[in-house]
């Protein structure tokens, strides 16, 4: 046993070296083979032997008879890649290469789309890659072209359709104007894989307030706070108020609650009374009972 | 053998010893400290009877210090262990008195003014609370009043609160390779600004959250020689406001002792953001917040805690500018006691004397921490 296994060894060195030959010697066998389709390897000459097939993750043994046909059913070989077909005799070692290649039609697809969320209106800013497997989730390295659709809840779609390079296929999209939940689907023939991409708004635009008297105190209040594409910026956005008067100042940093931002603050007369958020600058009032 | 055993009985002779003589006459700092008597003078001058009120709450001897004050008719053992321990659950809660310094303001025969400096030992540092007693002579001995300040009485009200809260669930184990996770939020350093000090290299800044969702952020820098090799890296600890919510802007100071900035060629910055379950009050309101120049440069103003729950601590930041905009130094404050709804809370912040002339703006921003919540 542990001679065979040396022959084994040594015939997968020697392997090595003849894979320009793989139909050289007694042994007939295809070059290429599909994945998961079945098929045979022919010998020559007379007596008793053993057929071992090396390949990534997986070994078959066959104890063959030297002149017949060895038949492997659909199913035996699976994981695309290269192999060696050994055949081993008492006396003498014979090998011969061959490659599993994936299957030609796509069963799966990976999706990978990024960012999940981004702000409106910029370009080139969603990038989507696909990556095609067979049924035995090998990688398709074959060209094949792959759809991929971005639709705004809008009913705007952007559709590209690119050709895989060595099984992979990417693209980039622009996030629209308009905020809301983007599907981002890529698809070959009837297999399809979609992600959601988050449309949010961009910085505050226009950013307006209005001061009241409310009792002793001031009321300060935003205009419903929206981006410069109209959409409304989402609440909880800190927006800050600055109250500047004679040797001091006061400042609130309120979050958006239903569109608008609401404080109260001290009653100064001959006060400046600024608001931002983030790095955008607001309405100045001059507060003068 | 024998000459072992000679020693161990010796040993053990003089253990027994030591321990008879420490029990028996122990000294005064570890009887205290035992809570057997207190390390207590005669009280026969109004410093000494504050210092051993300084004693007394030093080994939380509350019954010994309520009992020791000429005004204790004016409130109760608890209403003196609240006023210093706080009456809500806040900074000083959990601390132990770490020392205190005792300093005379004026006296006459029977009366005096004595300034005690109590230094606390918090979680984020020292913190010092000063009060200024007055002291009575009763017969021959000294009696500190103490200055009690009553709990705050929040009026019964209904505030009307629309919480905001944002909470994260994040992709499972299970999920595709390819699947989505949720984005960590956009932040962005908008301002930075190396700057020399004695005691080493300071980086100053100010960091955005861009996004539209709350971000627990951080900073660190990496000091670069001349020839791009690293020298060192530090992160801001706490001189940063952690939790960022939209659009919130937040200033940061990153210290690199015993560096000199003339080696430094460059500086690598690496904001960090993640996502984190987080609600948007409570609001705080800035008040009155004062520059005061040179000597004993600092900012001041008051904490209006506008919501209806109570924030247990709050960490004050203050970002300086000068006339040209440019950040000029960073500093910070906690609070030792907690924000009722609409009540005022004093703070100030300390500014180095030699920067305070080229200050010319500020701009202040609160870090609270209300029990059961989060930063």
């Amino acid at each position: 046993m542990r001679a065979r296994f040396a022959v084994v060894l040594g015939g997968l060195a020697i392997a090595t070296t003849q894979l320009a030959f793989a139909e050289a010697g007694s042994m007939t066998l295809p070059k290429t083979v599909e994945a998961g389709a079945a098929f045979s390897i022919q010998s020559g000459g007379s007596g008793k032997a053993t057929l071992y097939v090396v390949g990534p993750g997986s070994v078959l043994k066959r104890d063959v008879q030297l002149g017949e046909t060895t038949f492997f059913p659909a199913g035996s070989l699976f994981n695309a890649g290269h192999y060696v077909a050994i055949l081993a005799e008492d006396s003498s070692t014979e090998s011969s290469a061959f490659d599993v290649l994936p299957a030609s039609s796509p069963t799966d697809l990976s999706f990978l789309a990024r960012p999940s969320r981004l702000p409106v209106g910029l370009h080139d800013g969603i990038t989507g890659a696909a990556y095609v497997f067979d049924v035995y989730h090998n990688l398709i390295v074959a060209p094949t072209s792959v759809s991929f659709e971005l639709s705004s809840p809008s009913g705007a779609v952007q559709k590209r359709i690119v050709e895989t390079q060595d099984g992979a296929a990417w693209t980039v999209m622009d996030s629209t104007a308009q905020q809301g939940i983007d599907r981002f689907v890529a698809r070959i023939d009837r297999i399809s894989s979609a992600r959601v991409v988050e449309q949010v708004p961009g910085d505050p635009c226009g950013l307006k307030m209005i001061v009241e008297q409310s009792g002793r105190e001031l009321q300060l209040r935003t205009d419903p706070v929206r981006d410069c594409n109209g959409n409304a910026v989402p609440d909880g956005t800190i927006v800050t108020f600055t109250e500047a008067y004679k040797g001091g100042q006061s400042t609130v940093d309120a979050p958006l609650k239903r569109g608008i931002a609401e404080v109260q603050m001290a009653d100064h007369s001959g006060a400046t009374i600024s608001v931002a958020s983030g790095v955008v600058l607001g309405n100045q009032i001059r507060w003068e009972k | 053998m024998n000459t072992g055993r000679l020693l161990a009985a010796f040993l053990g002779a003089t253990t027994v010893a030591l321990l008879v003589i420490g029990t028996v006459w122990p000294v005064p700092s570890a009887a205290a400290y035992a809570g057997r008597t207190g390390i207590l003078r005669s009280s026969s001058t109004p410093e000494e009877a504050v210092e051993n009120l300084g004693d007394e709450i030093r080994t939380q001897a509350w019954g010994k210090a309520y009992d020791s004050l000429a005004n204790k008719a004016q409130f109760t053992e608890p209403e003196l262990v609240h006023d210093l321990t706080g009456y809500y659950p806040s900074l000083l809660t959990y601390t132990t008195l770490d020392k205190f310094e005792v300093r005379p303001l004026h006296s006459s025969a029977n009366e005096a003014e004595v300034e005690l400096k109590l230094h606390w030992a918090t979680v984020v540092g020292s913190s010092a609370t000063t009060r200024d007693l007055r002291v009575v002579k009763n017969g021959d001995r000294w009696e500190p009043e103490w200055p009690i300040v009553k709990e705050v009485r929040v009026p019964p009200q209904v505030i009307p609160v629309n919480y905001l809260r944002w909470d994260v669930i994040y992709r499972g184990a299970g999920d595709d390779w390819g699947a989505q996770d949720v984005e960590a939020p956009h932040v962005r350093i908008v301002d930075m600004y190396p700057v020399e000090r004695a005691d080493g290299v300071v980086i100053l800044g100010e960091l955005l959250n861009e996004d539209v969702v709350p971000a627990y952020v951080s900073v660190s820098a990496t000091l670069l020689a001349k020839d791009q090799s690293p020298m060192a890296t530090e992160g801001s600890f706490d001189k940063i406001s952690h939790l960022l919510l939209p659009k919130q802007v937040t200033p940061f100071l990153i210290k690199f002792p015993d560096v000199s900035l003339s080696n430094v060629g460059s500086i690598r910055m690496t904001p960090m953001s993640a996502l984190i379950a987080a609600s948007a009050d409570p609001v705080i309101e800035i008040e009155n917040e004062q520059l005061h120049p040179a000597p004993g440069a600092s900012l001041t103003g008051q904490l209006i805690n506008q919501s209806g729950q109570i924030v247990n601590v709050a960490h004050v930041l203050g970002t300086f500018y000068d006339k040209t905009g440019h950040v000029v130094w960073v500093a910070d404050e906690y609070i030792d006691q907690a924000l009722l709804p609409a009540t005022a809370v004093p703070f100030e912040i300390r500014v180095p004397e030699d920067l305070a002339r080229n200050i010319s703006s500020q701009r202040t921003v609160i870090a609270t921490y209300s029990a059961g919540g989060s930063l």
